[in-house]
């Protein structure tokens, strides 16, 4: 396994071609969920490889039941993959101990659902529990931390603001800047775009990519947004049924018969003219009539 | 932004230590005997300079072998209870959770009365069997509370309700048939009371084991703040869940015993005193442990000093006082909260 990665890898940026260095290694790696240890698996994702550099923004797609939410708990370190490897800058994920994972990987779940009211400061503030010991009382350092991510999702005229009554994509924004705060190399979005309408989906994605610039992040978005992913992804993971279909940029993966197969709808694909592709929903009714 | 800096934290503690000591003060001075405050300052005074020889016999025995101890008692009581009550309410973020409600405290009566049936002689034991009847008892009421493996609200809550109707069941069967209806025994057990003190061989091991336990709980605070928001967000932003869960289930069961095996069941009090808390000075587990722990003492006091004097010289149980003003807000809370 590890002389297939060496091609890949490329050395630590002595190649003078890379500019990006990799962060993100999955190598074929695979998983299995059983109900008990002997019993069959009820679902399997079978072995998936791609890599994720820095600046660089990922889109897993898949429909529902595809393997989506394993393959970034699997990424995340949370599980460790059956067979294969997930590196972050050469180091499985899964052994990372909890404290050193937050430092390094951010992840951003659809919502948060709080029992108590907290001041969206004070949640951003909470991306620096990694760092901190014992109480964490903030210092002047998760403070001035604090401050910045929120100024990055332009969200500071929100930082007195209790949580629960944030709208959501406002709500959205304190997330990230709670995931920024982690100061990560990594961070992974999961569904980040359900809850929100079109207008706050699209300034979500155009900022995680400014963002991924920025600070050298790489960024795995998992969706099943195939617009947004086309327009934003530099790379797409296509999943189905816990397999891995397809890697690679979207207008090569973006075929219109294997989306159509994937997804189980009519679609169009055509080619717009910044080279990305655009898929477009075809009403069952206008075929028949044609 | 509002941080909470080291500086909020003692002011707040403070002010809440200098309530607590003006209602310590009040309980010593009202009973069924009054004492009048100047008088109360007098003898303080003659004991803070080691005159406590000049004390009259009356004001030694009323004061400070009857009232003193049982408000120590209060204090500890008040103190483990509340924050026993707030620990659950973050691990199973759920806002109505309380050691009573949960069965928990039950749960430990049971345990401590079937010690104190098995071997009577032996008084450390009671402590011992609380401590498993209240471990026994949430491990029971978190797997009830469980569907499709995630704890559903209404269904814990109900399992800790029901779980407490069967245990004290049980504990009135055992109080009828082998205790030979020991009337005031159930009232103890089931409602709470601070008028029986607590054996002089275990006092240190009572009061130590209720400052490790709150102590311990102390320690997983910024824990706790970000196992509100989730068990999954938590475990990313660098929490131990496990260990977390372990320390806190433990020590919260060990405050729960301790203070059941010496004041019996008093209700509620876990449920009120950091829901007040919250209100006031906001949900900071770093904040609300410690100032839980101060107004749960407080309110146990005032409460025994209320159960010691509206009906004179007739006692009512603390418990029922708690109870008295705890069933009606938790309704409120219920039907608000679940909506």
């Amino acid at each position: 396994m590890s002389t297939s990665s060496m091609q890949t890898v490329g050395g630590h940026g002595e190649s003078p071609k890379r500019v990006r260095a990799e962060r993100l290694n999955v190598e074929q790696a695979s998983y299995a969920y059983s109900a008990t240890a002997q019993s069959a698996p009820t679902f399997t994702l079978g072995a998936t490889s791609f890599q994720a550099h820095e600046r660089e923004l990922v889109a897993i797609l898949g429909p529902n039941a595809s393997g989506k939410s394993t393959l970034l708990r699997l990424i995340s370190g949370t599980i460790a993959p059956l067979s294969g490897r997930v590196e972050l800058d050469g180091e499985e994920t899964s052994r990372l101990d909890v404290r050193t994972r937050a430092q390094r990987i951010a992840v951003v779940h659809q919502e948060s659902p709080a029992v108590y009211p907290v001041l969206a400061g004070d949640f951003v503030l909470q991306g620096r529990h990694p760092y901190g010991r014992a109480l964490r009382f903030a210092n002047k350092e998760d403070i001035e931390i604090a401050r910045n991510a929120l100024a990055q999702v332009g969200a500071e005229h929100l930082s007195r603001r209790s949580m629960g009554e944030l709208s959501g994509g406002e709500k959205q924004r304190v997330i990230l800047a709670r995931a920024l705060a982690q100061q990560p190399r990594l961070i992974l979005l999961d569904e980040p775009t359900l809850h929100l309408d079109i207008g706050a989906q699209v300034e979500l994605l155009e900022r995680m990519r400014q963002l991924a610039q920025e600070n050298r992040y790489a960024v795995v978005v998992v969706t099943h947004e195939l617009s947004l992913a086309a327009e934003f992804a530099d790379q797409v993971v296509l999943l189905q049924h816990g397999r891995c279909l397809r890697v690679g940029p979207p207008a090569a993966v973006y075929q219109r018969e294997l989306l159509e197969q994937v997804f189980e709808a009519p679609l169009d694909v055509e080619i717009g003219p910044a080279g990305r592709p655009r898929v477009n929903l075809r009403a069952r009714r206008g075929e028949d009539a044609t | 932004m509002r941080p909470l800096t080291v500086k909020r934290l003692l002011w707040t503690c403070g002010a809440l230590a200098a309530v607590l000591l003006a209602c310590v003060v009040l309980a010593l001075k009202l009973g069924a005997v009054p004492i009048s405050i100047t008088d109360l300052i007098v003898n303080l005074g003659r004991i803070a300079i080691g005159q406590s020889d000049q004390l009259p016999t009356e004001y030694r025995l009323i004061v400070f072998d009857l009232r003193l101890p049982r408000i120590l008692l209060g204090i500890l009581v008040g103190a483990a209870l509340s924050v026993a009550g707030a620990s659950f309410q973050a691990l199973l973020r759920n806002p109505l959770a309380d050691p009573f409600v949960l069965g928990v405290s039950s749960g430990a009566a049971l345990g401590s009365i079937l010690m104190l049936i098995i071997a009577p002689q032996i008084a450390v034991l009671s402590p011992v069997g609380a401590f498993l009847g209240a471990i026994a008892t949430i491990t029971a009421v978190y797997f009830l509370g469980r569907r499709d493996g995630q704890l559903d609200s209404t269904t814990l809550l109900l399992g800790g309700i029901i779980s407490a109707s069967f245990l004290s069941a049980i504990i009135m069967f055992l109080m009828t048939t082998l205790a030979g209806r020991d009337l005031r025994g159930m009232v103890f057990w089931l409602m709470g009371d601070l008028s029986t003190p607590v054996p002089a061989g275990l006092r240190w091991i009572f009061t130590a084991g209720l400052l490790i336990g709150i102590g311990a709980i102390y320690t997983t605070a910024a824990d706790l703040n970000l196992l509100l928001t989730g068990e999954r967000e938590a475990i990313h932003l660098g929490v131990d869940v496990t260990r977390v869960k372990l320390v806190v289930y433990v020590s919260a069961s060990l405050l729960t015993a301790l203070a059941v095996s010496a004041s019996g069941a008093i209700g509620y009090v876990g449920l009120l005193v950091p829901h007040a808390v919250r209100l006031i000075f906001g949900s900071d587990y770093r904040l609300l442990i410690p100032a839980s722990a101060l107004c749960g003492a407080i309110a146990i006091v005032l409460a025994d000093t209320l159960a010691r004097t509206v009906v004179a010289p007739t006692e009512l149980p603390v418990g029922a006082m708690t109870a008295m003003a705890g069933a009606p807000i938790f309704i409120y809370l219920l039907r608000r909260g679940l909506r």
